[in-house]
């Protein structure tokens, strides 16, 4: 953008650290979000100055998802608190097979943060929702005294619409569907876990953070009878599986075998004594669709780049106690329950 | 996975199954005592009971570090966070354990002391919920998850104004690190570290389970064998084990942790008790020989002397059971610096982990078993360590008994 500035001197984005005038409602305030957000996120909606953003009407079943962000540390491996903030909210939008349409983003800023660091993150949010396709629409920026926050917090909240005829939900697993995952499980939560100040150990993993919505509509133009989607987040894929066997009121059988996982992440799993199927991922799903439609859903998944390594990975069967059980590569079964306490803050 | 993959092997395993089930002489019963929470956790996560003959019974031993820490040494910990104010650094697995419910008075009086210090807990209110490190820190309390001590000494560095204690728990294999930790700070002059040392020892224990009466007087506890520890044996070696076999008439096997390790130890022992030989046999030749870690034997020496008499969750009061900080390094031991006093405290009466941790009674034979006592509202400590034996056989185990209630349960 190019016009003239209101400002005497522009934002010192190479130097300057966020104080509390940048949340005041103030000149500082309005020229932050001139030069930062709104030269970022540049979109017809946000040129509007307005403090809410008017949509052009949507056609079909509307839906709404909102994610906070705390990562620590803001910056890991493969990704930052930016993209992650718009994948995150873009992935629960996307996990009933809507289409998302637009973003908010709030900002919770610490006094004293590094505006450089706030720039680096408001580009990674801006590139990640260019690459999208969904901008981000209207936002809101708070400032908190020093010591009151921890650098950067991003809420972000989603809007998007459903294709007619698709009918998703955590409810809707059938005894004898299959279970697919689209890649390769835990490398967000190792890649984070690898840099906490406790923990530091070298390795090649890097966070999966992507936006999954374009997956999404493929798979669905494969097999529009997709039962459930869910992007196995915090908790990892025991977790998410275990919500979905609770809400369908069914069990399942994973076959170890089957479960994608990279060799560094296992072994950082083994020597830390995690396990990967509780951590975190942040650009895998997993998908549930009838056992005859399996081999179609898995061939449109491996055909787009975020599901390359895409599996079927087991089966929903009937259980009156809802048990997501595995079949060990050692040769027993085994119960794979949920996850108890955290196995780690702040990942997301 | 290399050097990993090889130990868990589902052939091997099944084969190995077999040979067992030919060697087991018809109508006797093989009870096998493995003594280490890793054992435990590998025998129920890989359902290695299951491959195994029902004459052949595993019997969950006291080696978790957790569990048996006794509820006073968790409140102590949690007084120093809370009316001492002292950084606590502790692994994550002490976070849960529940305290005494009486914990809120001692924060009660630190609100006198120090009135800007915490908001009231919820002890201090009336209601009677349990503490826990968790709470305390929710509370306000400063307590820092570590993964090792190292990472407490860090803290300390980093925070010279503050005091920061590093709440140390564990077998031998975790005693020469928190040594390492104190040399440290003796060398830099760290006048702000130290460590409330709750370090036990193994072979104490052992001899503990074997004069209980329960097991002398045959019967009640019968106690066929042992699973050696694995990890532990690297450091202490295989040689303290041969008084049990001797003395007691008790075979032992040394086992690593992968599940080959244990299939390999009992057929090991199998044919011991066939046999009729009491011997210290090492299956875990790759990590442990007869002598142990000589150098990490040297610094807990120097470092640590042993206490006369601790208290075990589950076992009691052990002679000779723990260490505690030598003299030569008193400025280091949390115990000293801030006078902490040990009131002991009676377990949950509904709480069967004392039991649970002699052998005497299995998981599903406590009535708080799954009903108010979960891995998300743990009562025991026998639930809250993923080496222990009711959340190892809760997470995995259960789902046997619900799809075939007659079947044992291992």
């Amino acid at each position: 953008m190019s016009r003239r500035s209101d400002y005497l001197r522009p934002v010192d984005f190479k130097h300057g650290l966020v104080d509390l005038s940048h949340g005041a409602g103030g000149r500082a305030m309005a020229q932050l979000i001139e030069e930062l957000f709104l030269a970022e996120f540049d979109n017809e909606y946000l040129r509007q100055a307005n403090d809410q953003a008017k949509l052009a009407e949507l056609k079909g079943r509307v839906v709404m998802a909102t994610d906070s962000h705390v990562v620590s540390p803001l910056f890991f491996p493969g990704g930052d608190i930016g993209c992650l903030s718009v994948h995150g909210t873009l992935n629960d939008v996307a996990m009933c097979g809507a289409r998302p349409v637009a973003l908010s983003a709030g900002f919770i800023l610490e006094e004293g943060f590094a505006l450089a660091d706030l720039r680096r993150i408001v580009r990674s949010m801006a590139q990640a929702a260019r690459e999208a396709g969904v901008p981000i629409v209207t936002g809101d920026t708070k400032v908190v005294e020093r010591g009151k926050g921890d650098g950067v917090f991003i809420t972000t909240t989603g809007i998007g619409v459903v294709p007619e005829g698709v009918e998703i939900s955590g409810d809707r697993a059938r005894p004898g569907d299959a279970i697919l995952v689209s890649g390769y499980l835990g490398d967000h939560g190792m890649a984070i876990l690898s840099l906490r100040e406790n923990l530091q150990f070298a390795t090649s993993i890097v966070s999966d953070t992507a936006a999954l919505h374009e997956l999404v509509a493929a798979m669905l133009a494969a097999v529009p009878g997709i039962g459930v989607l869910r992007d196995p987040t915090r908790g990892g894929l025991a977790t998410t599986l275990n919500e979905i066997a609770r809400q369908s009121g069914v069990g399942m059988v994973l076959e170890e075998r089957a479960l994608p996982v990279r060799e560094e992440v296992a072994a950082a799993c083994e020597l830390l004594g995690l396990d990967p199927l509780y951590v975190a991922n942040e650009g895998k799903l997993v998908a549930i669709c009838s056992a005859a439609d399996a081999q179609a859903l898995l061939a449109a998944m491996r055909a787009h780049p975020l599901g390359r390594d895409a599996a079927i990975v087991g089966q929903v069967i009937e259980d009156s106690q809802h048990f997501v059980q595995m079949e060990t590569a050692f040769g027993g079964r085994r119960v794979v329950d949920w996850l108890t306490g955290e196995q780690l803050p702040r990942i997301c | 996975m290399k050097f990993v993959d090889e130990f868990r092997d589902g052939e091997v395993a099944r084969a190995l199954a077999r040979t067992i089930a030919t060697e087991l002489q018809p109508g006797r019963e093989y009870r096998i005592m493995e003594f280490c929470g890793g054992h435990t956790h590998a025998i129920s996560r890989y359902g290695i009971a299951e491959l195994l003959p029902a004459a052949i019974r595993f019997i969950h031993g006291p080696g978790c570090p957790v569990c048996v820490l006794p509820i006073g040494r968790i409140d102590n910990a949690i007084d120093l966070a809370t009316r001492r104010g002292v950084i606590l650094c502790t692994y994550g697995d002490t976070l849960r354990v529940p305290a005494s419910k009486g914990m809120g008075q001692s924060t009660e009086r630190a609100q006198h002391a120090n009135p800007n210090d915490l908001h009231p807990p919820e002890g201090a209110r009336g209601e009677a919920t349990p503490m826990s490190l968790l709470k305390a820190k929710a509370q306000g309390a400063d307590i820092r998850m570590v993964y090792s001590s190292a990472d407490a000494l860090k803290i300390a560095r980093d925070n010279p104004q503050r005091e920061v204690v590093f709440f140390a728990i564990g077998f031998e294999t975790t005693t020469p690190p928190t040594a390492v930790a104190i040399q440290a700070a003796a060398r830099e002059g760290l006048t702000n570290f130290s460590v409330f040392c709750n370090h036990v020892l193994t072979p104490a224990a052992i001899q503990n389970i074997l004069d209980a009466p329960q097991v002398r007087r045959l019967g009640t506890v019968p106690l066929d064998a042992f699973i050696g520890p694995s990890h532990v044996s690297t450091i202490i070696g295989s040689q303290p084990y041969e008084f049990f076999a001797e003395e007691y008439q008790k075979p032992v096997v040394i086992a690593g942790f992968e599940p080959l390790d244990v299939l390999q130890a009992t057929l090991m022992l199998v044919r011991q008790v066939n046999e009729g030989r009491c011997e210290v046999e090492n299956e875990f030749s790759r990590a442990v020989t007869r002598e142990g870690n000589r150098k990490a034997q040297k610094l807990v020496a120097e470092v640590f002397e042993l206490r006369p008499s601790f208290e075990w969750r589950g076992l009691g009061e052990v002679p000779y059971g723990a260490l505690r900080i030598h003299r030569r390094y008193q400025d280091f031991d949390a115990e000293r610096r801030f006078g902490l006093e040990y009131h002991a405290v009676p377990d949950n009466k509904a709480c069967e982990c004392g039991a649970i941790l002699r052998g005497v009674t299995t998981p599903k034979d406590c009535k708080a078993f799954g009903t108010v006592c979960t891995p998300q509202t743990p009562i025991g400590s026998c639930m809250v360590s993923n080496e222990g034996a009711c959340a190892a056989y809760y997470s995995y185990g259960r789902y046997r008994d619900a799809a075939k209630p007659e079947e044992r349960a291992a």
